[in-house]
This record gives C-alpha cells, sequence and structure tokens, in this order.
C-alpha cells in the first residue's frame, strides 16, 4: 500500500487534468474518504450494497401508527416489552410495530402551486428581440 | 446558420433565450415531444405544466419561437395505502410522449404506483344557436319557439383540454423509476426496483410482467432496477439497468419472461480499486439509447459512458462529469448526495451528450471533437439573450481567478434533469424550482 502511496503522490496533485488514468489515480483519494467514513461509523457494515440497504430504498413510503396494529402487539406482548424502533427506524420488519414515539412528522400533501397560479403566466414576456 | 455541434467554435456560444416558470414546485421530469414543439414538465406536487413553441416570427427570423405555457394539469393526487400504511406520493417520476397521430397530443406520466394517459386537445370552436336552449343553457320557453334553427360552430378563445383517457394502476409493488413506449406505439413498458412490466396502451385491467428479478429469500436482494428502456427501433428489444452498474439488454422473442437476458453490459473492475463507495457510485442512474439505436448511454455518479449495442465488455467512450468529487465521497454519504440521480441525454444528431451536475452547473461532451464544457443556470449569473460562460471548477491547488473552488460548491442546487430538442440546439434544464430553456445563437 504504502509502495502504491509513493507511485501515485505526483499524479494525484494534477489529477485534475487527466482524463485517461483515472482509475489508477482515483484510489488513493476514495480509499482515503473510505477510511474517513469508517473512523466515523465504526459500525458501518462491509456490505454497502447489501440487502440492509437495499431494503431500506425500497421501503421508500413513511409507516404510519396503527392504533389496532399497536393495541393488539400491546396486548400479546403484556409482560414483555414492545421491540423498540432500533437505529434504522424505517427499516421494516416482521416484530416491528411502529410507535407513537417513532414517527416522522406527517408533511402536508396538498403543496398550494406557484406553478398554476395566477402570476405564473407572465414569464416570458420579458424576452423581446 | 452553423449545422453540427456548438462545439465547432473555439468560443462556445449558448445563448440564454427564455427562462420559465419562476417559481415551481420541485421538478422532478422534463421531456420533449417527438417534434419538439412541446416541453412537458412534471413536478412533486403531481402537476404537468407544457410548453409550447411559438411559430417561427416571420418578422424577427433571427431567433427561434419561445416557449410559453401551453397546458397544465393535476396529473397525480397523494394517496394513501390503508393496508400498508404507506403514503404514495404524487411526484410524477417520468413523462413520455406518444407521437403525434391525430389532432390531439397524448402523454404517458407516472409517480410510483399508477401510470396515466393523458390527452391534451384544442379547442377553438364553439355550437353557438342552439334551438332549444339560450346562449347561457337554460331552456328556452317552447311556446317562443316558432322557427327551426340549426346550431354552427364559431370561433373562440383557444382552451387546451387535458383529460386522462387511461388508468393503469395496481400492477407494482416498488416505485416505478421508468416508463418507456415501444416502437410499435402499441405497448410501453413500466418498471420498479424489482420488476418489469409490459402495457398495451388499450388495455388497463392487465399487463404481462417480463422482467422480475426478486429474489425467493428478500435477504438475498444484491440488486435492484434502475432504470429501462425499449430500443428505438427494434420493437423486440429493451435493456435495464441496475444499482451494480450493469446493463441487461433483454429481446422478447427469446421468452415471455426476459429473466434470462441477451446481453450483459458491464465494464470489469480492478479488484484492488475496491472501496466502500465502489458499488454506490458504479449505481447507473440513467439508460438511454442513442437516436440511432446503435449505442445507448448510462450516467453512473461521476460519469457518462457510451456503449456500442455490440460490444458487451467494456464503454466505447467515458466522460467525467465530476471526478473532483471522488474525494469528498465521506461527506457525499453522510448528507445522502451520493445518492442522487442524475439524468442525461443526446442531442437530435447524437454527436453530444448532455448531463447535470452540483451547483446547478451541467455539463456537455461532444464526442467528435472530445471537448467538453460546463455551464451554469442560474438567474444571478446569466442576462437574458447574453451568451453564457463556461465554467471551471477547480479540484486542488491554487484557484484560478473565475473558477469555483470544489469546497464552494453548493450541493443543494443540483441539476437531475435535462432534454435536448430532438431537432434542434434548443435545451431545457430544470434546477430544484426552476426551468431553463436555452438556445444557440442563430446568425
Amino acid at each position: 500500500m504504502s509502495q502504491k502511496q509513493e507511485e501515485e503522490n505526483p499524479a494525484e496533485e494534477t489529477g485534475e487534468e487527466k482524463q485517461d488514468t483515472q482509475e489508477k489515480e482515483g484510489i488513493l483519494p476514495e480509499r482515503a474518504e473510505e477510511a474517513k467514513l469508517k473512523a466515523k461509523y465504526p459500525s458501518l457494515g462491509q456490505k454497502p450494497g447489501g440487502s440492509d440497504f437495499l431494503m431500506k430504498r425500497l421501503q421508500k413510503g413513511q409507516k404510519y401508527f396503527d392504533s389496532g396494529d399497536y393495541n393488539m402487539a400491546k396486548a400479546k406482548m403484556k409482560n414483555k416489552q414492545l421491540p423498540s424502533a432500533g437505529p434504522d427506524k424505517n427499516l421494516v420488519t416482521g416484530d416491528h410495530i411502529p410507535t407513537p414515539q417513532d414517527l416522522p412528522q406527517r408533511k402536508s400533501s396538498l403543496v398550494t402551486s406557484k406553478l398554476a397560479g395566477p402570476g405564473f403566466h407572465q414569464f416570458g414576456s420579458w424576452v423581446q428581440t | 446558420k452553423k449545422k453540427g455541434g456548438w462545439f465547432q467554435n473555439t468560443s462556445l456560444e449558448i445563448t440564454l433565450a427564455l427562462m420559465a416558470t419562476l417559481q415551481s414546485d420541485i421538478i422532478s421530469t422534463v421531456e420533449f415531444n417527438h417534434s419538439g414543439e412541446l416541453l412537458a414538465t412534471g413536478d412533486k406536487g403531481g402537476r404537468v405544466v407544457i410548453f409550447q413553441q411559438e411559430q417561427e416570427n416571420k418578422i424577427q427570423s433571427h431567433s427561434r419561437g419561445e416557449y410559453n405555457v401551453y397546458s397544465t394539469f393535476q396529473s397525480h393526487e397523494p394517496e394513501f395505502d390503508y393496508l400498508k400504511s404507506l403514503e404514495i406520493e404524487e411526484k410524477i417520476n417520468k413523462i413520455r410522449w406518444l407521437p403525434q397521430k391525430n389532432a390531439a397530443q397524448f402523454l404517458l406520466s407516472t409517480n410510483d404506483k399508477t401510470i396515466k394517459l393523458w390527452k391534451i386537445s384544442e379547442r377553438d370552436k364553439r355550437p353557438e344557436g342552439y334551438n332549444l336552449k339560450e346562449e347561457d343553457g337554460r331552456y328556452r320557453d317552447p311556446t317562443t319557439v316558432t322557427t327551426l334553427r340549426v346550431p354552427v360552430f364559431r370561433p373562440m378563445d383557444l382552451m387546451v383540454e387535458a383529460s386522462p383517457r387511461r388508468i393503469f394502476a395496481n400492477a407494482h409493488t416498488y416505485h416505478i423509476n421508468s416508463i418507456s413506449i415501444n416502437s410499435d406505439y402499441e405497448t410501453y413498458l413500466s418498471a420498479d426496483d424489482l420488476r418489469i412490466n409490459l402495457w398495451h396502451l388499450e388495455i388497463t385491467d392487465r399487463s404481462f410482467n417480463i422482467v422480475d428479478i426478486k429474489p425467493a429469500n428478500m435477504e438475498e436482494l444484491t440488486e435492484v432496477i434502475t432504470a429501462a428502456e425499449f430500443h428505438p427501433n427494434s420493437c423486440n428489444t429493451f435493456v435495464y439497468s441496475s444499482s451494480k452498474g450493469t446493463i441487461r439488454l433483454c429481446d422478447m422473442r427469446a421468452s415471455a419472461l426476459c429473466d434470462r437476458h441477451s446481453k450483459l453490459f458491464e465494464e470489469p473492475e480492478d479488484p484492488s480499486n475496491r472501496s466502500f463507495f465502489s458499488e454506490i457510485i458504479s449505481s447507473i442512474s440513467d439508460v438511454k439509447f442513442s437516436h440511432s439505436g446503435r449505442y445507448m448511454m448510462t450516467r453512473d455518479y461521476l460519469s457518462v459512458k457510451i456503449w456500442d449495442l455490440n460490444m458487451e465488455n467494456r464503454p466505447v467512450e467515458t466522460y467525467q462529469v465530476h471526478e473532483y468529487l471522488r474525494s469528498k465521497l465521506c461527506s457525499l454519504y453522510e448528507n445522502d448526495c451520493i445518492f442522487d440521480k442524475f439524468e442525461c441525454c443526446w442531442n437530435g444528431s447524437d454527436s453530444v451528450v448532455m448531463t447535470g451536475s452540483y451547483n446547478n452547473f451541467f455539463r456537455m461532451f461532444d464526442r467528435n471533437t472530445k471537448r467538453d464544457i460546463t455551464l451554469e443556470a442560474s438567474r444571478e449569473n446569466n442576462k437574458p439573450r447574453t451568451v453564457l460562460k463556461p465554467r471551471k471548477v477547480c479540484a486542488s491547488g491554487k484557484r484560478k481567478k473565475d473558477e469555483i473552488s470544489v469546497d464552494s460548491l453548493d450541493f443543494n442546487k443540483k441539476i437531475l434533469h435535462t432534454a435536448w430538442h430532438p431537432k434542434e440546439n434548443i435545451i431545457a434544464v430544470a434546477t430544484t424550482n426552476n426551468l431553463y430553456i436555452f438556445q444557440d445563437k442563430v446568425n
């Protein structure tokens, strides 16, 4: 690794001009960035493209509180504690029932349309030849 | 008037011609129709706005027609899936135009779950002089009707009406990322993260599943579909790209379910170069066939690649969009920018490709001359009808005058959607809240 650093250091400094050997010069900055990230988040998994990451992507929608589910689960559990949201609140698992504390604030669904409003049609008038 | 690309001169002349939509909801898609006369935009609020190019002004023949608002309508509304307690966003993910076959225009628009076919038609005359009705619609007293009067059509102010003609719903469990109309003009495909369906434009109650990459055990999931498109000429061929940087070309004649690809396009990676970010930045955010059908272009986080359909093992051309970001991947991962999905597009002659970047910059690459340019879409830095000044990002070292350093780039100002007129040098560029239309100076 250190040998590689020696070879590529001079190339890295003028990296902005090079087009041809991008991949080679990219190693060092990318690895340095990876080291930075690992230092900040030591628990980050080895496989970022793994199923956790993709599952998060598939579950784009917000999960809402369902009082029926919540109370049923509470009744079932009785003495046990309800499984908490954990670090990844958006990940849906079979056991997890969102609690009122887990929920993100619901965004307002009706966005007023500035585009379709009366002020819109004025554009273009200043462009005259 | 110069033919060919914008890159023939040493000084690139790209003139800001028109700026539209001062304030809009976040623009989520931009698409010219087949003639280029109409430009559609979709936004986060589920609205579609269509612009129409003015007919060329005979007196002021040195400029092409401006684009003005032609029609605005609410395409999708927010919905709630009660079964899964999930909100379905009304954001328009994609718009695709059908080729025009009669007086009306048709387009497909889609959100995460539902595709709609919209008919946009003009009304410029109305019937007047009904026999039994007054002009305001009230019925006349029958005893006053002594003669027969036949209504005639009289001109009226142009009204543009949009009506939903077909609603294609309930076919996608996951979020729709692409729609593409087949060259047979009868069918189209819709793709979500794990499946691709084939529809007939006339039939809404069923679709055929043609690709399904959902594993039996979801814990084995390793890649998702990121984009899909039909070939422009071969009605049996389509491609889909993945989050792992691969593109699969499928032939629908081979089998009903195209889980086995006919071709797999993948650039080999040096395993010693692999890092935590490798797979994320290799994820393809857009795939577009060239107009000729011979090539396809893919966009991943840092580059644009051109593939020859006859060669699967590597792209024939690679263009770096913003290579200086490679040393910023850690912070781009933290602020989620690394997951931004940039689109790309071809010009009409397939000689120039364009894609967006950050800081409201967008980039163009001339495939013939291998020259590239960075331009900015912003009101502060551009006056109407002035030539756009090329921009330059300083990756490291001493910053020259007029250069912008990587650290002062605004990563909230991203250009994800761009479109190029199919025949002329007119481009549409969407910043977060604004649409810019640029055209070249006609001498």
